[in-house]
């Protein structure tokens, strides 16, 4: 496998750029694996990286149904931040955003993080003590966080509306400047060729149908569309599914699966060079290296499998986006999509052994997992290693519920739609 | 997506709102079962396929509704008053006028 650098990329220019090879393998499932992560996005893709490369486990296969990073890995809006409240979550995501930081020099693969900064805007003096405390809360535990009052704000963002006819006049942001983008495609396909150099077999059109247990019930290996496959360990990764294939070991989850829609406009001259959320409804925005704004807001509501979204949500957003920024209102619709998301009843997510011997949960990503890619990976393999979770996962258990340790950012209840 | 209101007749989803799954059934109020409790609040059914839910018509005639609705295609098959269809085990037995 060539080693990326300077010195390869100029090398094969000179050479009409005919020597590269292929990224990863394509082999044949073999019989039997020590471990089998079911899911190719991002989540599975990191946990068979850090399984191999963090814990010397590399007799693991990845099985995609289809190709490696299409579900939500490739439809998000590659937000990432760490800017969470609660316990239980918030060390998870700063740990996740600490291995983004060093990610690209640790795979050797250019995963384009850009540390553009989030603001939060809040509109009122009581969504900014809100912030406040959330964000004291982030500073206690050592992650960067500040607040800023309506000039700064007016300095950083100057084309926001500040006019008097503003619908919901901003008061000022919460800022975290280590927040930013990150290519989704790239993060997908970097993991993929380090596990793949690890001796990971990356196995793609490969659909899990059903798993294989022995006498005490434990999972012993699953059924594929390319024929039944023994492991000792198996884990799921597969975001929206994870009610459905949880559901083939008999596990009945507290997870609906939604759908999240996003968008890009026409490319355009550099405008907005961070990522901007507006507080007094949910939209969000940035603009990718290729010029296009990408946008998106809340969820449509409604449970679905249909990857495809409503007109609704979109005249609900383009008012909020324009409330916010007035200049969008010139904007050209280039694309939309939808992606279906595993919403958990306190839309926090889940990582840990399952109550089935031999099956591992990465799931309840709701409309936030891409940041979690490395951190989740990272845990999820230290978990299905070590039969046990990190201190940094050890509150994301299924049973949590079940206890009354919900980890509820929102407060919202258990009600997945409105998280 | 169209869901026909038995008052109002076929309006667009927009003049509805979700509230989400109705195929459960709120236990009791004396049951003191945990997992009763735990199932009733905590776990869904999640389908992917025909789903039971419940819409409340906000800017119509505000009656809660109770629809069948396929997640994957988002095709409703049924809409009913929720009022007919669900029945509560500890609700007092109030006769509707016209009710038998
Ligand atoms: C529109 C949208 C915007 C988003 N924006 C953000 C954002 O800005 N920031 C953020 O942090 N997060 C965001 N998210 C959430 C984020 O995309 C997901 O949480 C994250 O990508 C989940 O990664 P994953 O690897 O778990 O899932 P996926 O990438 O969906 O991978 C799961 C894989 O499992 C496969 N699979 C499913 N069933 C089976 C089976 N039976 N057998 C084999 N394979 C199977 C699927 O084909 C899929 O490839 C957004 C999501 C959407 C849809
Ligand atoms: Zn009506």
């Amino acid at each position: 496998m060539t080693h990326y650098s300077w010195f390869s990329v100029f090398s094969k220019a000179l050479s009409g750029n005919k020597g590269w090879d292929r990224a990863w393998r394509d082999p044949e499932p073999k019989a039997a694996y020590d471990v089998i992560i079911v899911g190719g996005g991002g989540h599975g893709l990191a946990t068979a990286y850090y399984l191999a490369k963090e814990h010397g486990i590399t007799n693991v296969a990845v099985l995609e149904k289809g190709w490696l990073g299409g579900g939500n890995t490739g439809r998000n809006t590659t937000i990432i931040r760490s800017n969470y409240m609660i316990d239980g979550n918030t060390h998870f995501y700063e740990k996740s955003l600490q291995l983004w930081e060093g990610l690209s020099k640790d795979l050797n693969y250019n995963a384009m993080v850009s540390h553009r900064q989030i603001y939060n805007l809040f509109h009122s003096p009581s969504q900014k003590e809100a912030f406040a405390k959330r964000y004291n809360i982030m500073r206690s535990c050592g992650i960067d966080g500040e607040i800023l009052d309506r000039n700064e704000v007016m300095k950083e963002l100057p084309y926001l509306d500040y006019s008097p006819n503003a619908r919901f006049p901003v008061y000022g942001a919460a800022k975290q400047p280590r927040a930013g983008t990150a290519r989704h495609d790239a993060v997908a396909w970097g993991y993929a060729r380090g596990a793949d150099m690890r001796g990971v077999d990356l196995i793609q059109n490969c659909e899990v149908t059903g798993f294989q247990r022995d006498a005490s019930g434990a999972v012993v290996g699953v059924e594929t569309t390319r024929g039944a496959i023994k492991a000792k360990k198996v884990g799921i990764a597969v975001a929206g599914h994870t009610t459905q294939v949880a559901e083939m070991a008999g596990l009945s989850l507290p997870i609906e699966s939604h759908l999240l829609q996003a968008f890009v406009s026409e490319p355009y001259k550099p405008l907005i060079d961070t990522v901007i959320t507006f507080g007094a409804g949910h939209f969000y925005i940035s603009q990718s290296d290729k010029g296009g704004l990408v946008f998106g807001g809340d969820l449509d509501g409604y449970n679905s499998f249909a990857q495809r979204g409503n007109f609704h949500l979109i005249d609900h957003l383009l008012p909020e986006g324009k409330a916010m920024i007035p200049c969008l209102s010139r904007l050209r619709f280039q694309r939309t999509w939808g992606g279906i998301m595993d919403m958990t009843m306190d839309g926090s997510p889940i990582i840990c052994k399952s109550p089935v011997e031999g099956l591992y949960i990465n799931g309840g990503w709701c409309y936030g997992g891409f940041k979690a890619t490395p951190g989740s990976g990272w845990c999820f393999a230290h978990t299905i290693a070590n039969d046990r979770p990190h201190e940094f996962n050890a509150k994301l258990t299924l049973d949590r519920f079940r206890r009354g340790y919900a980890i509820d950012e929102k407060g919202a209840g258990p009600m997945p739609g409105w998280h | 997506m169209r869901i026909t209101c038995p008052c109002c007749g076929e309006r667009d989803y927009g003049e509805f709102a979700i509230y989400g799954d109705a195929s459960r059934q709120r236990p009791h109020m004396d049951d003191t079962d945990f997992e009763t409790w735990y199932n009733y609040v905590y776990t869904r059914p999640n389908p992917k396929g025909r789903h039971l839910e419940f819409w409340h018509h906000v800017q119509g005639c505000r009656q809660w509704l109770v629809v069948e609705r396929d997640t994957v295609t988002h095709e409703v098959y049924g809409v009913a008053l929720a009022r007919d269809v669900v029945t509560l085990p500890d609700a007092p037995k109030a006769k509707r006028k016209g009710a038998k």
